[in-house]
């Protein structure tokens, strides 16, 4: 009982996310930051995971770090537009929260920040529009803890 | 004994998140202490989100917000002329910019609660505000929002 939850925890903490993986691959491969084909292992998982959980009819998964205070090649802040019939009679909140649901580890890891857009296909053909992010004003700057964050990959 | 009532007083203090453990006690009791801190921090969320009419959770103050996303909450709620709002500064207080995600089961910050319910983040009070749904339920709150009467004088 009690040891197979420890083992279970120790395991987990031994897999490694795919921001531990985002950091050891820029570290391995020394290729300049602001390589485009580099790997952007966050970003993929993002669109895979959305693309699994909610069969979108269009997806955008937009890497806005750059636009922020954190370092070039950083996978830490994001914007993704979601159109799915899964959001139909949802809220929403209802939506930002299902989007929240399947992205839940990387919000609890490397992921500081995510813009959302949920949108139905008719909400979608009626405005085919993405939304832009407002100014950064450096708060990641003065945060402590980004540093932790961006080093570790982990809470 | 005392000690820890004191530590715990410390605790449960408006602001004063941190304590400090008794000096003559082991760490049973500055477990116990954090115990209480966290149960107080919970039930000081609960209270802090019902305080007052509209709350947000921002990084860094209406005055001199820090994040783009928490000036966008800051910048909606001046343009709707409310400004009689609670909001925290998450980058004063960890607990707090912990506490809050857990709470609102939201990851991310800003956070908004209308009458201490959750309304959402900065995407959403957007979308709110372009709808013409925040007039509305700024309405609901008994607030007039600003923009119905710059409607009238147009």
């Amino acid at each position: 009982g009690l040891l197979c939850l420890m083992l279970s925890t120790a395991l987990r903490c031994l897999r490694p996310s795919s921001c531990t993986l985002a950091l050891s691959r820029q570290l391995a491969h020394h290729r300049h930051p602001m390589d485009p084909s580099g790997p952007r292992p966050v970003e993929t998982t993002i669109r895979t995971k959305l693309t699994q959980a909610l069969t979108p009819e269009h997806l955008e998964v937009i890497n806005e770090s750059h636009m922020h205070a954190v370092p070039p090649g950083s996978e830490s802040h994001f914007r993704v537009l979601v159109v799915s019939p899964q959001f139909e009679g949802l809220s929403l909140l209802q939506r930002h929260r299902l989007v929240n649901e399947t992205l839940r580890e990387e919000l609890s890891t490397c992921v500081h920040a995510l813009a959302i857009q949920a949108k139905t296909p008719q909400q979608w053909s009626s405005n085919p529009s993405l939304a832009k992010s407002p100014p950064c004003m450096g708060g990641s700057k003065h945060d402590d803890t980004m540093t932790e964050k961006l080093k570790a990959g982990r809470d | 004994m005392n000690n820890v009532l004191r530590s715990t007083a410390r605790c449960l203090q408006s602001g004063a998140w941190h304590y400090r453990t008794a000096q003559n006690n082991g760490e049973l009791l500055s477990v116990w202490a954090r115990l209480m801190c966290s149960s107080a921090a919970q039930t000081n969320l609960e209270e802090m989100v019902k305080k007052d009419k509209v709350v947000v959770f921002i990084k860094g103050t209406p005055a001199q917000p820090m994040c783009g996303f928490s000036n966008a909450v800051v910048q909606i709620l001046r343009m709707h002329g409310v400004d009689n709002y609670a909001a925290y500064n998450v980058l004063d207080d960890q607990d707090i910019r912990q506490g809050i995600k857990t709470f609102s089961n939201w990851p991310t910050i800003p956070q908004v609660y209308f009458n201490g319910e959750f309304v959402g983040g900065c995407d959403i009070l957007l979308q709110m505000h372009q709808s013409g749904d925040l007039v509305e339920e700024l309405q609901k709150l008994g607030i007039r929002s600003a923009l119905l009467d710059q409607e009238k004088q147009s």
